[in-house]
């Protein structure tokens, strides 16, 4: 058995928008998502002594005091994650070793992606819009302003564009059938009203003729950044027993890199979900065929057929026949992404890796609605960071 | 750290460890690190990243690799290379081990192939001279 000291008991969860019309700074966003996820898991403010963020723009220095202090919790656990997409993931397994070591009992995870109130006298200028998708490689000493910005090898899709390229001449799978998981994942969008494409399904038509952004990926395979939100709250066993929603235990979970850039990544088709994934399952105790259904990070519609492979549903280099082979829809034989993925939801920043975890705990508490897995026990959820880079795999087990 | 071209493109600023690279890629030389132990090369950085070791010795490369994966960007992910679409990127496995990346030149972006037998091409840029690879022969 895997383990049980730790469970998630309450979620909240802000609906993805391509504009937000109510602009908040990052740390009211947080007052909010507290009251909101304390309320849904019917736990005291009182009793947090624990919290997670990945850093606030009021504060680039010293985020988890300044948030202690503005929520005002008396924190034992203070913790900021830095793993991109991987992020929520590892924020959820770090908060459930700190409770099981005895440090914290209640831990607030926060993912907020909101704008911020405009700025008097600022419009953020020509360059700084220029260097957003370098992502930080442009200061001083970075080698990816040496070598990897000059070739314009910036942002996420064109680092993904070549796994798939790579991928796609090592074993040979169709440009159809990565169409697929984005017409499974839109199909799933179509039962959950908070999606960005809710009411707009797709078929494989439709992706195959939309414009190439990165060879060989196109539009329809590539998320929608969003503004959105999120958070869950995580706590010991013994209070999640007394919740009013079925407890999530965090039951198994693994974490690993080895790269930032994907220049340097050992193999671009081998990834790091891989031994992420295995530790995950060993230390939960189950098997990949106990898996009620996956929660797979999808930045793009390769991440999910490698992390198929890789997290161990199937044979290197047979993803392409799985996807084939299975419906991957809430009300297929093979459940993935239930809430449509961030290819359906769209990705609200960092709440898009958390909307994997925060539907995942749906599933697994019996309150996914129209979508339901039935008799849904145990999920597979996992976070992929900037270039196949930052990996966390985590098993979510119900009490 | 990057500066810009007149004409709005991203170059790189070396460092005192980077510099001696980037005074090799003026001389449409490519040398790189290699660390005496395993024979390592590598990008340029104070110490081995295999073994952390700082007894390397600059080496001079063949230039030739095989394309290990390459994209087309045809969005202009970088807007200062919004100009330049279709480019493609291109990581290249060298002959003597290091994969680098750069982008194709010489060629049509549709003709690129994984696998593809490449060379070290030389793209100067006001001060500074690019890294990119075209088809060989």
């Amino acid at each position: 058995m895997g383990k049980r000291a730790a469970a998630i008991v309450g979620l909240t969860e802000w609906a993805p928008k391509r504009v937000w019309d109510e602009p908040m700074f990052t740390m009211e966003a947080c007052a909010r998502l507290a009251a909101e996820v304390l309320a849904d898991a019917e736990v005291d403010k009182g009793e947090v002594d624990g919290l997670v963020v990945n850093g606030l723009r009021e504060s680039p220095l010293f985020a988890p005091s300044a948030l202690a202090e503005f929520l005002g919790i008396r924190s034992n656990f203070n913790e900021v994650v830095d793993l991109g997409g991987a992020t929520p993931a590892g924020m959820v397994w770090r908060a459930a070793a700190a409770i099981e070591v005895g440090i914290c009992d209640t831990v607030l995870v926060f993912t907020p992606s909101v704008p911020a109130p405009p700025q008097p006298g600022s419009n953020g200028g020509p360059m700084k819009m220029k260097m957003g998708a370098y992502m930080g490689g442009e200061v001083w000493g970075s080698p990816q302003g040496q070598f990897e910005i000059p070739a314009g090898l910036v942002a996420a899709t064109p680092s993904f564009a070549m796994a798939a390229q790579r991928y796609m001449a090592a074993y040979g799978v169709s440009e159809e059938t990565l169409a697929k998981v984005a017409v499974d994942s839109r199909y799933n969008a179509q039962a959950n009203p908070m999606a960005v494409f809710y009411g707009k399904p797709i078929t494989v038509e439709d992706v195959m003729t939309s414009r190439y952004v990165a060879d060989p990926l196109k539009l329809l395979e590539i998320v929608m950044p969003c503004y959105g939100g999120s958070a869950v709250l995580v706590t010991s066993a013994e209070r999640a027993a007394r919740c009013p929603h079925r407890p999530v235990y965090v039951s198994g979970y693994g974490e690993h890199l080895t790269h930032k850039s994907i220049t340097y990544a050992p193999d671009i088709v081998d990834t790091p979900i891989r031994l992420a994934a295995d530790r995950a399952f060993a230390m939960a105790g189950v098997s990949r065929d106990a898996v009620d259904m996956a929660s797979m990070y999808d930045c793009y519609t390769i991440t999910v057929l490698l992390t198929i492979e890789d997290a161990g549903f199937c044979p290197k280099g047979l993803g392409g026949r799985f996807i084939d082979e299975h419906s991957l829809r809430y009300d297929g034989d093979w459940p993935l992404n239930t809430h449509g993925g961030q290819l359906g939801m769209g990705q609200a920043g960092l709440g898009g890796g958390m909307s994997h975890i925060t539907e995942a705990v749906r599933q697994v508490q019996g309150r996914a609605g129209e979508r339901q897995v039935p008799d849904c026990n145990v999920a597979y959820a996992n976070g992929t960071g900037g270039m196949l880079a930052e990996q966390v795999a985590l098993i979510l087990e119900g009490a | 750290m990057v500066h810009f071209s007149t004409d709005g493109r991203p170059l790189p600023t070396p460092t005192p460890i980077t510099a001696p690279y980037f005074d090799g890629l003026r001389e449409h030389r490519l040398v790189l690190q290699r660390c005496p132990r395993h024979g390592y090369f590598f990008y340029p950085r104070g110490r081995c990243p295999v073994c952390l070791g700082d007894d390397w010795e600059w080496g001079e490369l063949s230039g030739r690799g095989t394309v290990y994966s390459f994209t087309v960007d045809r969005a202009g992910h970088d807007p200062a290379l919004a100009g330049r679409i279709p480019f493609a990127i291109a990581l290249v496995d060298l002959e003597e081990g290091p994969r680098l990346v750069g982008n194709m030149v010489g060629c049509d972006v549709d003709d690129i192939t994984v696998g593809m037998a490449v060379e070290a091409a030389y793209e100067d840029v006001e001060d500074t001279t690019l890294l990119g690879f075209r088809p060989t022969g």
